[in-house]
């Protein structure tokens, strides 16, 4: 009987042993809700598309553009991009672009023009479902210049011309013919989600072979890949949504690392750091998310500039960073992150000063009350509602250490926290929140933040609830310069009003800025090259250069 | 406990040596009754899919509006044309009336969340659940009761049998589940820490799981058959049976138990019936696909289909569970069948 019990706890204990070293297995905290690459707009979909599909340009690890499966990025220099009029009189541009020779779907069938024209008329097609459309609206024409050549043309002329975004050949000989059947229902035929292990879908390295809905996703090479060969015959990604749960199986070896885009809280990574040495390796990488407190504009009290610039005094943003995050993140003075180009290093910055926050809220006629909270000349407290998502542990923590700092201010924070869902499709875009709500933006390199400050776009029913000037901001000079800096090519030109923007933000305070958040890398001591951007475009697109010391 | 028509009450006496001359009126046709429930049943289903359609309506933030919130690009213009695609334009009623023709014509609809056939996830989840759920009710049932007859056969034994019962009891499951995951997966490696196996039965993915959803349900077990043996085994029945020199085997066993059963049964029937909604805290820290995490992530993303037909399916597993306890007590206790 102790042998069969013996025999059974070694029997059940054979699937935790070590892996061969030709097989990566990636922790992540979500799973891709669709894997077609141009239906919804998701992290988990974007890391794990990343090793099958390549699109046309991607910005790099050094936050430049780059060719990921054309030849060359078209610019005005080398000709491949021509300014031109529109069939109706507006400022437009011509861009060609030209696939890499060799690029084959994993069933043989080479990627061609065809693929792009049928990705740009399903997108042009309001019918299809595709995310943002504004690509397709702009992009009015495509020419097939031969089998591997294409030229587009937009009827709007910005820096970013020669990005093609999301933009990237889809299988025509595949999935053109599901969605000729019915545009309107081709999300719910299209091959991804209904043959995801089809090879004829994908063009990258990998392609996947398993889908367990919910769970994981496996990859094997891809033979059809005439890039660079990669080390790993397999990958599979494991969704472990609750990250003590991943970190376990981290400890336990079943997964090898743990996806920084999609991984753990910087707080437990750095936990995780301090227990367990030097068995893993840890990066910290800065990017693009924007922790910030977003500033309810448009009424009292904080339509006074003089309250957001006290509230910014009044806050210990070093000590916070120093304290709850060792230190990852650095802190940011406007939402233009310091790897960015165009960010000024010498933009007016507010370090912690509370003599000069009291003196600003003496001055704006808020005067200390008996209970240590400032009141104004009718006998108002200064008391502001406090929002942010709830279940947020790290959010919450510095909640409460802002509302101390505050307190020593005379500035009372009621906190009133929301489920995610509710705080950011309810509270945030129908504008019902009163005083701050702390959340994060993420954005592109060099992304014009039209959306958050342009007064177009603050969120109103008579536009559906879009745009994400959720504060209420109005300045003209923002304005334009929201609507400019797009449009100007040149790049010095474009540097200077960069600098004026930031100025105005730093001045005005549309949002109080706090830091930029960190993604915590976990690798294996045994990998190498795996290059994190801090921003939209994920590691996986260069996959391929991964390997094992 | 109140005899009737001089018929003895000790049910074992009376299956045994009255069976025969049983009357007839004491039995309603079972196809009548089972009729009656299962209209019953299939009117709670169609109340319940109305509410729960109406709930999730009138939740905060359709897709589209976190959408937005997400994503700059989405314009007014996006906004109300992926709006219309998914239907979201259309009055509640309109919508309702629409999911519930589909439903009566067998379409089980298409989850937007996973981008698949809500038939297709379903299936999947609900196998991993009843592996789960299933195997640790059936070792919680006979370690609980075990526990229990021991308890109330061996009065000295009572104290330890208790502290297991608190202790289970009063351990939260996610704090146990990673007790056993820092005991058996981080540091002994002996079993994984979470997850299903990728190919074949995966039965070590289980053990960890399993014994984490066992813990809780057998201290109730425990609990409750312990105390209903104790006050059977005090029974005038009981007493004649000892008299009678059976052992104490066979008055435990074939006396008292049929009878201590019944409220431990009725208990099973409606853990059997939430456990096919699935143990969400224990599918979540050991990282298990099953309908208590399906369910949630359906309801939290907004995914009406999914979510709907969860619900019911989960609704329908309980009530045919209740029904089995049900017509297992008519069996065991033939005063139900009286009524």
């Amino acid at each position: 009987m102790r042998l069969r019990v013996g025999a059974l706890l070694l029997a059940v204990a054979a699937p935790a042993a070590a892996q061969p070293r030709d097989t990566l297995t990636i922790g992540i905290t979500q799973y891709p809700s669709t894997f077609h690459p141009n239906i919804e707009n998701m992290a988990a979909k974007s890391y794990v598309l990343g090793f099958a599909r390549r699109p046309l340009t991607a910005y790099g690890a050094d936050w430049r553009l780059a060719c990921l499966t054309c030849e060359t990025l078209p610019s005005i220099e080398n000709g491949l991009a021509e300014r031109e009029t529109t069939p109706d009189g507006k400022a437009g541009i011509r861009v060609t672009y030209r696939l890499r020779e060799g690029l084959r779907w994993g069933d043989g069938t080479p990627v061609s023009s065809d693929d792009l024209r049928f990705a740009w008329e399903a997108g042009r097609d309001a019918a299809t479902g595709f995310g943002p459309a504004e690509f397709y609206r702009s992009a009015y024409e495509l020419i097939v210049v031969d089998p591997r050549t294409v030229t587009l043309r937009f009827d709007r002329v910005t820096f970013e011309y020669a990005s093609m975004g999301d933009f990237q050949p889809l299988p025509a000989h595949i999935e053109r013919e599901r969605w000729q059947a019915d545009p309107r229902t081709y999300r719910t035929r299209t091959a991804y989600d209904t043959e995801t292990t089809n090879p004829g879908l994908w063009n990258g390295p990998w392609r996947i072979t398993d889908v367990r809905p919910g769970a994981s996703v496996t990859l094997d090479r891809n033979p059809a890949w005439n890039g660079e060969a990669p080390a790993f015959r397999r990958i599979t990604i494991r969704t472990v949504e609750n990250t003590p749960a991943l970190e376990a199986q981290l400890l336990a070896g079943q997964v090898d690392m743990i996806a920084g885009e999609l991984g753990l809280p910087i707080e437990q990574a750095i936990a995780l750091e301090r227990r367990t040495g030097n068995r893993f390796r840890f990066l910290f990488q800065p990017g693009l998310i924007y922790e910030h407190l977003d500033v309810r504009l448009d009424q009292p009290p904080l339509s006074d500039r003089r309250l957001r610039q006290a509230l910014l005094l009044a806050t210990d943003r070093r000590t916070i960073t120093e304290r709850l995050f060792a230190g990852r993140q650095p802190i940011a003075n406007t939402g233009v992150n310091p790897l960015d180009p165009m960010h000024d290093a010498d933009v007016r910055q507010w370090p912690f000063d509370l003599a000069r926050a009291r003196a600003l809220l003496d001055e704006a006629g808020w005067t200390p009350g008996p209970d240590g909270i400032r009141r104004n000349a009718a006998g108002e407290r200064l008391s502001l509602e406090f929002m942010t998502t709830a279940g947020n542990r790290g959010r919450e923590a510095v909640q409460q250490v802002l509302q101390g700092m505050w307190r020593a201010a005379g500035i009372e924070a009621r906190i009133r926290n929301e489920p995610p869902r509710v705080f950011f499709a309810e509270t945030l875009s129908h504008r019902r929140f009163q005083g701050l709500a702390l959340f994060a933006w993420i954005s592109a390199p060099e992304s014009v933040p039209r959306s958050a400050l342009n007064s177009d776009e603050i969120p109103r029913e008579a536009t559906n609830w879009s745009g994400q000037n959720f504060g209420g901001y109005r300045n003209a000079e923002m304005d334009v310069l929201t609507q400019t800096i797009p449009e100007q090519l040149d790049v010095a030109r474009r540097r200077e009003m960069w600098r004026r923007l930031q100025a105005i933000y730093a001045e005005d305070l549309p949002a109080i800025p706090l830091w930029f958040r960190s993604d915590a890398h976990v690798w294996p001591q045994w990998l190498e090259g795996v290059r994190p951007t801090g921003h939209l475009n994920v590691s996986t697109l260069w996959a391929e250069e991964w390997r094992v010391r | 406990m109140v005899p009737r028509d001089g018929i003895p009450k000790d049910p074992i006496l009376w299956r045994g040596g009255l069976e025969g001359r049983r009357p007839s009126n004491l039995r309603r046709p079972m196809t009548r009754i089972l009729a009656t429930r299962l209209a019953q049943i299939a009117l709670t289903l169609a109340i319940l899919s109305f509410c729960a359609f109406a709930l999730i309506a009138l939740m905060p933030g359709d897709p589209i509006e976190v959408a937005i919130a997400g994503d700059p690009r989405l314009t007014a213009i996006d906004a109300a044309r992926l709006r219309a695609l998914h239907g979201l334009d259309q009055p509640f009623t309109t919508r309702y009336l629409a999911w519930a023709s589909g439903l009566l014509q067998g379409g089980f609809g298409y989850s937007r969340l996973f981008a698949q056939p809500v038939a297709a996830l379903l299936l999947p989840a609900l196998l991993s659940t009843l592996a789960l759920a299933g195997t640790a009710l059936a070792i919680a049932l006979v370690a609980g009761v075990g526990l229990g007859a021991l308890a109330a056969s061996r009065p000295r034994s009572a104290p330890l049998v208790d502290a297991i019962a608190v202790m289970g009891q009063a351990m939260p499951t996610f704090w146990l589940g990673i007790l056993l995951i820092i005991a058996f997966a981080v540091t002994l490696g002996w079993l994984p820490a979470g997850g299903t196996a990728d190919h074949g039965l995966g039965l070590s993915y289980l053990v960890l799981p399993v014994a984490t959803l066992a813990a809780a349900h057998l201290a109730a077990y425990a609990r409750h058959s312990a105390a209903s043996l104790e006050a059977t085994l005090t029974e005038p029945w009981i007493r004649t049976a000892r008299a009678r020199g059976a052992p104490e085997s066979r008055v435990l066993l074939r006396h008292a138990f049929p009878n201590a059963a019944l409220p431990v049964l009725q208990i099973a029937a409606l853990d059997a019936g939430a456990l096919a909604g699935g143990a969400l805290v224990t599918e979540t820290v050991f990282a298990r696909p099953g309908m208590g995490k399906l369910l949630y992530d359906a309801v939290m993303g907004n995914d009406t289909n999914l979510a709907l037909i969860a619900l019911l399916l989960v609704a329908l597993v309980t009530m045919l569970a209740t029904l089995g306890a049900d017509l297992a007590q008519r069996a065991l206790d033939p005063r139900l069948r009286e009524r």
